[in-house]
């Protein structure tokens, strides 16, 4: 295998799994696969310190495998951690959840809600708002969009905010954006953050083989890029063993429609032979 | 001091109009024998909170449901709740829309007495837009603005326990209990079934009290249902009932909630719904879930 060969979806994963990178104790909550494989990556390379919970209700010394586990199977515990003791947790700030949000607006702020004008009578209900409105401003958040597109980056603002973001005219009196964390945005096309002026959303790194312009085109509002514009990392053999070792049944190969190649140009070249 | 009832006797508590709050969360340990006896009954106009799944589902698409206060409506594996969004969708129900942890703080206000709790859950949200009833206060410590999450006071909770007494001692013996002992609490009479009755010695044995979450003062009916949250799952005595959750969530796409009613609820009892779905054998032989 050279090192070229990954798939998109380990490309996001690993991308993701930078986000996490010297986070230190704190709780770890990547929602859906690749973000759950993704914050285990990181526990299992960089930062250790990581706190991660079996998606049910116990604290891991150890991150589960995402796949192939059976009922019996045992898992590192170390501590209870139920439903209402992970709301003690996300109050004291100590958390970073990567989440996955129907719709995301220019000012950072996200849709799991409802999609449609009247909320009263929406066109899709979707899940509600979860605990997206204390997460936000309690700790850090992430996103994962497998499916970077206008529909997900939507003009003006979402049609149910679930979470706050940098809105000057929702910020509550007395705060700060200070207190607002919204760290990286990891797209099926680039990794961004809101590091842009005023808390733009800011091009960091283009996956191989993907063009800015393509970025900006499926994003419905103005993209800021950073100076130094990256091409994203690929994943190292150590982390293709890693994300292969947690996702035994590769699951991770399923979450992506067709199961993109992680470098582009790769592809290219194969048609070009 | 004998809390047992049937599932009739305790479910004819629950009046038209009243708030009532459902333990569990999405397709996990949801009191699912006392909601089909809901459904059996004339209520009507309930204010439902929960942590919702098919219970907040069947509850809306048989017209027992004013408003729901919810977080978020889900069988989990299927992500959208079929019935809950249909009945959103044709705008039947009006909607209190809370954070998770508001709806966990608005509980506890209730079970401890208090008119609100201060947080910063929810603002700069849609949360505070769609909720004018809830109110903004000042701290007397600082200059921020603070959410007041109202008590959330319940006439009625009804909650699915692994084992009771006839006392009201009510053991979980799953890994999570969720926010069943604050419903409790907050509830004015706590109804909960069980899928095990038990003598009370059963409690003073190893760390069966540890799982007591409860006192025995806070629940006033007992209801002994085995497998009386299906299909939703009682870790570790059973998973929940994945094929009947498809049947379930097809049967809104297709003939509706009164064919799906007719099959298993209406004129039925709780012995003949559980032969419907196989027996308890059937039930207590569900796999339980890999997360």
């Amino acid at each position: 295998m050279t090192q070229q060969d990954y798939s998109l979806a380990e490309l996001m994963t690993v991308a993701a799994a930078e986000a996490f990178r010297g986070n230190g104790e704190v709780l770890a909550t990547g929602i859906g696969l690749l973000p759950r494989l993704a914050a285990s990556l990181a526990m299992k390379s960089f930062t250790p310190e990581l706190m991660m919970t079996d998606s049910q209700s116990w604290m891991l010394s150890e991150p589960n495998n995402v796949s192939g586990r059976a009922v019996s199977d045992r898992q590192a515990q170390e501590s209870w951690m139920g439903f209402s003791r992970i709301f003690d947790n996300v109050w004291s700030g100590k958390r970073h959840a990567m989440v996955g949000p129907t719709q995301i607006d220019a000012y950072g702020q996200t849709n799991i809600s409802a999609l449609g004008s009247d909320y009263q009578n929406p066109k899709i209900q979707m899940l509600g708002v979860r605990g997206f409105p204390g997460n936000s401003i309690c700790h850090a958040n992430s996103f994962f969009v497998p499916n970077h597109s206008r529909r997900v980056f939507v003009a003006g603002e979402c049609d149910v905010v679930c979470s706050i973001g940098y809105n000057p005219e929702r910020l509550p009196r007395g705060y700060s954006f200070d207190e607002i964390d919204i760290r990286r945005v990891i797209t099926n096309l680039c990794v961004m953050d809101w590091g842009g002026p005023n808390h733009q959303l800011r091009v960091l790194s283009l996956h191989p083989g993907v063009s800015l312009e393509e970025v900006q085109e499926n994003t419905s509002f103005e993209l800021a890029v950073i100076d130094d514009l990256a091409i994203t990392a690929a994943p190292t053999p150590e982390q293709m063993a890693i994300m292969a070792a947690l996702d035994p049944a590769n699951s991770r190969a399923k979450q992506l429609k067709d199961n993109p190649v992680g470098d582009r140009r790769r592809l290219e070249e194969s048609r070009n032979v | 001091m004998d809390k047992v009832r049937s599932a009739r006797e305790a479910v004819s508590a629950i009046k038209d109009g009243m708030t009532i709050g459902i333990g569990g969360w999405g397709p996990r340990r949801k009191p699912m024998a006392l909601i089909r006896e809901l459904l059996r009954s004339p209520v009507k106009d309930l204010t439902v909170v929960a942590y919702g799944g098919a219970d907040v589902g069947l509850l809306c698409a048989a017209g027992k449901v004013k408003r729901v206060i919810f977080a978020f409506v889900s069988l989990d594996f299927i992500p959208l709740e079929p019935y809950f969004r249909k009945a959103r969708q044709s705008g039947a129900i009006e909607v209190s829309e809370i954070d998770e942890g508001m709806m966990l703080l608005g509980l506890r206000a209730a079970a401890w007495g208090v008119p609100y709790i201060p947080t910063k859950l929810g603002l700069g949200t849609d949360v505070v837009r769609l909720n004018p009833q809830i109110k903004m206060v000042d701290s007397p410590y600082d200059d921020k603005e603070w959410l007041a999450m109202p008590a959330l006071k319940l006439d009625v909770a009804l909650i699915h326990a692994s084992r009771a007494d006839q006392r009201g001692i009510c053991q979980i013996d799953s890994p999570d209990l969720y926010m069943d002992d604050w419903f409790a609490r907050a509830a004015e009479t706590t109804i909960v079934s069980c899928d095990e009755l038990v003598d009370t010695a059963h409690f003073h044995q190893g760390d069966n009290a540890r799982s007591v979450f409860w006192e025995r003062n806070v629940t006033q009916m007992v209801v002994p249902i085995a497998g009386g949250a299906h299909p939703s799952s009682c870790d570790p005595l059973y998973g929940f009932d994945m094929a009947h959750f498809k049947e379930y969530a097809a049967s809104a796409a297709d003939d509706g909630i009164e064919a799906y009613l007719d099959k298993y609820v209406t004129s039925k009892d709780e012995p003949t719904y559980q032969s419907l779905v196989g027996g308890i054998d059937a039930i207590r032989a569900l796999p339980l879930p890999v997360y």
